[in-house]
């Protein structure tokens, strides 16, 4: 915390040589041991620990793969079962990498949802905000690139869909469409590059993360109340042992899941197609991104409609990226001065509703954008045909039996007729990511501006330490 | 919150309408009775007779067709291979593969001192021999579709779920229609045509087999086209390229079990299930070591957690 003395004494003659020269150790122990922290974080607050594990792991098992991994479109695919069918524990490392990206984005969410929750973006934490939106657009990027290298066929097709959306924007769209790919189409110059820069991105999110935890140690932490801590004494604890064995339980709490998949279901959260080999000639029925990209692929596909000059697919790439620039302006869009959703009992249904909406997203993503949801009356059959005369029409049938009976007829009449299926209006898929695109963007753009200049929050505590005793604070208290 | 409930029951309801509007498609492959046993919790693992039973089916039925060249003779006769024997811990040496690899012929990689290319019997180290030079070949001899290689073939069909894949390819090669069951009739020119009845609550109606390919309920594809009943009401499944492979008695087991039908997809599954991720049997027994260690970490975190905030409210 900005302010506070720094406790460190060091005790050897070398710790003290060491720290009139290079203060290392003084940094460590004022960030990780001694920095006061509010006391009454509860659990949601360990996901930054756990990310931190979470990218570890990832650096560490990606390393060793690729010393193994072979980065062409003959060998990538067979090199990666060769990972795991003959390097020792092979199998291990990749299903821990593997199942290690979707545990990484299941905690960065949970993370992002509750910094939206406490309001642990606003003053003074704006950049640490804008910070960890860089550090998950570098995830994604990352994610993005690492699918790629097995080779398999969403790896290639996934890869021509994402790519090809660069080519939406006009006049460069194209020219950086082959500057990404190194050429006329996604190939084996494409995938050297994308595990080239698979394997640098993780090393600028490291450096991300270290400012991204220098800029939570400025301000310090934010707590479930939102109220700023007033006496370190009262409504703080060091962080050593206090917040290292309650983030060590989570942690493990979390590795347990994490282990879960990797021994009894390490292929569930991927995508079967991914274990047939890339062919470009072959196009997969259902191009899917993994999970964790779901929401922003439901609203990519969401924007059907053109408006005004913009086609409907640049209007589509817009919005994709808009979704996530909007993280970026949070801090300004939302006018509440109370940070903790506790004490703003309107904007928390938003809130909720809002997780609703990207979870509503993701299963939009996942499916065809056609399929309906509710079925609006039964489809029906329709059967078109020319007559003897040479007239055209179309009946419409409820049952089978009638249908194929007049077609028979027309057709022993000397006209010609067919039969097809006269679908029935319904609520599809693309109807729901349209609506919840709408909310998502209504939430940061129109409710949460409006809200803040509307609503009557409760009475916030006094202070941390207050409201840990559970004493209710005056009403007159000043809100921060 | 009070927003939050209706949402989610609305949400759940939605899910019910989508599993009952999911319909159509292939019919949804079901695991034999019993479960397979390496997808017991905690650690189930392959039964080694009948992944050694299916191996014989493939040697003898599929790789007639069907290549599997991310597998060596010697990933049989490793620790977890159906041929794994502790006398020999170097699969190399097991005479069993020693054998079975040498009742194949392989191109040599390296050429002879002359530079002329060397054709050899194949030792443990080499993979599987290819029933193909190239794909072209593969395409000609089988009326232009791709036999697709089985090295991980249980791993790429299913969601992903332990079994998925054994799941299908066993209700795949047991779901062909009975051989009385496809009829033949002659068409209007004289030709004989191959059509199945059906009559399942609305799917009634006549569905013709075009030459070359067969009707499977279980294969992906769409079946429209050929269907004469009620276009709402399709048979599930589509036309795959490959005949009925495993009638009764296909092959005779080595170890005397009766070859049915289904015993042979059984078998052929599990062996399919057990190429496709042969370090699967290391996988599960290290699984509940590892969950056993992390809880019991967990429960002295917890009590360490409790201990040192015991004099902070919080």
């Amino acid at each position: 915390m900005s302010g506070h003395e720094s406790t460190y004494e060091p005790k050897s003659d070398f710790t003290k040589w060491l720290d009139s020269r290079l203060p290392i150790v003084r940094l460590a122990h004022d960030s990780f041991v001694d920095f006061p922290t509010p006391k009454n974080l509860n659990y949601w607050y360990t996901f930054g620990g756990i990310l931190a594990v979470c990218l570890v792991i990832q650096i560490i098992t990606g390393v060793v793969l690729a010393m193994h991994y072979t980065a062409t479109v003959d060998e990538a695919f067979g090199s990666v079962e060769r990972i795991m069918r003959d390097v020792p524990y092979g199998w291990l490392i990749r299903n821990v990498h593997m199942v290690g990206a979707s545990m990484f984005f299941l905690a960065v969410y949970v993370h992002m949802f509750r910094g939206l929750y406490y309001g642990s973006y606003k003053a003074p934490r704006e950049v640490l905000w804008l910070l960890g939106c860089v550090i998950f657009l570098l995830m994604m990027a990352t994610a993005f690139l690492g699918y790629m290298l097995p080779w398999g066929q969403m790896s290639l097709h996934g890869a021509n869909v994402i790519i090809n959306l660069f080519g939406a924007i006009p006049l460069v769209g194209e020219a950086i469409q082959s500057w990404l790919m190194g050429g006329p189409s996604v190939g084996n110059q494409t995938l050297q590059r994308f595990f080239s820069l698979h394997y640098l991105l993780p090393f600028m999110i490291a450096g991300v993360v270290i400012l991204h935890i220098w800029a939570l140690h400025v301000p310090g932490n934010n707590n479930p109340t939102g109220v700023e801590v007033q006496e370190v004494e009262k409504d703080t604890v060091p962080f050593h042992p206090y917040y290292t064995v309650k983030d060590g339980f989570a942690i493990v709490v979390f590795l347990i899941i994490f282990a879960v998949f990797v021994f009894y279901a390490p292929n569930v959260l991927g995508h079967a197609d991914n274990y047939i080999e890339a062919n470009p000639l072959v196009t997969p029925a259902h191009i899917v991104p993994e999970w964790y990209l779901l929401p922003f692929y439901a609203i990519l596909r969401a924007i059907t409609f053109n408006i005004g000059p913009i086609d409907a697919k640049l209007l589509g790439v817009i919005f994709m990226f808009g979704s996530i620039a909007v993280l970026f302006m949070l801090p300004w869009l939302d006018t509440s001065k109370v940070k903790s959703m506790r004490y703003r009992p309107v904007a928390k249904q938003f809130f909720f509703g809002f997780v609703v909406a990207c979870l509503l997203l993701s299963w939009c993503g996942a499916e065809n954008p056609d399929n309906p949801i509710i079925k609006m009356g039964d489809d029906k059959l329709v059967v078109n045909y020319v007559d003897s005369a040479g007239l055209e029409g179309s009946r419409v049938f409820t049952d089978y039996a009638p249908a194929a009976e007049f077609r028979t007829e027309t057709v022993a009449a000397g006209g010609t007729a067919s039969l097809g299926i006269q679908v029935a209006p319904a609520f599809r898929f693309l109807h729901l990511s349209q609506l919840m695109t709408l909310y998502y963007f209504a939430y940061f753009l129109v409710i949460l501006p409006m809200l803040g200049l509307r609503e009557r929050p409760k009475d916030e505590p006094d202070s941390i330490h207050h409201s840990v005793l559970g004493s209710s604070a005056p009403a007159m208290a000043p809100a921060e | 919150m009070q927003v939050l409930r209706p949402l989610l029951a609305g949400f759940g309801a939605l899910a019910i309408c989508l599993s009952a509007d999911a319909a159509g498609g292939a019919k949804k492959a079901s695991e034999p009775t019993g479960g397979w046993p390496f997808a017991k919790v905690p650690a189930g693992q392959v039964e080694a007779e009948s992944v050694q039973r299916g191996f014989q089916v493939y040697k003898e039925v599929c790789s007639s067709c069907h290549g599997m060249k991310l597998l060596s003779y010697r990933n049989l006769a490793e620790k977890g291979g159906p041929f794994y024997s502790d006398e020999y811990p170097n699969a190399n040496d097991n005479p069993l593969v020693k054998a079975l690899a040498a009742e194949f012929e392989v191109l040599d990689p390296s050429p002879d001192e002359f530079g002329d290319p060397v054709y050899r019997p194949a030792i443990p180290a080499d993979t599987f021999r290819e029933p193909y030079p190239n794909e072209q070949a593969a395409r000609a001899a089988n009326g232009g579709a791709l036999p697709p290689d089985l090295s991980v073939i249980t791993k790429a069909r299913g969601k992903g779920a332990e079994g998925d894949g054994a799941t299908y390819i066993y209700s795949l090669l047991k779901g062909y229609p009975d051989f009385d069951e496809v009829k033949f009739r002659q068409d209007e020119e004289g030709n004989f045509v191959n059509y199945l009845e059906f009559d399942q609550g609305e799917t009634v109606g006549e569905l013709l087999q075009p030459m070359g390919v067969y009707y499977n309920p279980y294969f992906a594809g769409d079946a429209t086209p050929q269907w004469s009943g009620d276009p709402r009401h399709v048979p599930y499944g589509g036309f795959i390229a490959m005949a009925p492979q495993l009638p009764d008695g296909r092959v005779e087991y080595m170890d005397g079990t009766e070859a049915t039908t289904q015993q042979m997809a059984y078998d052929v599954a599990q062996f399919l299930h057990w190429a496709g991720d042969p370090k699967q049997g290391q996988r599960k027994s290290l699984a509940l070591p590892v969950l056993i260690y992390l809880v019991f970490l967990s429960i002295l975190l917890w009590f360490s957690y409790k201990r040192i905030w015991r004099n902070v409210a919080h």
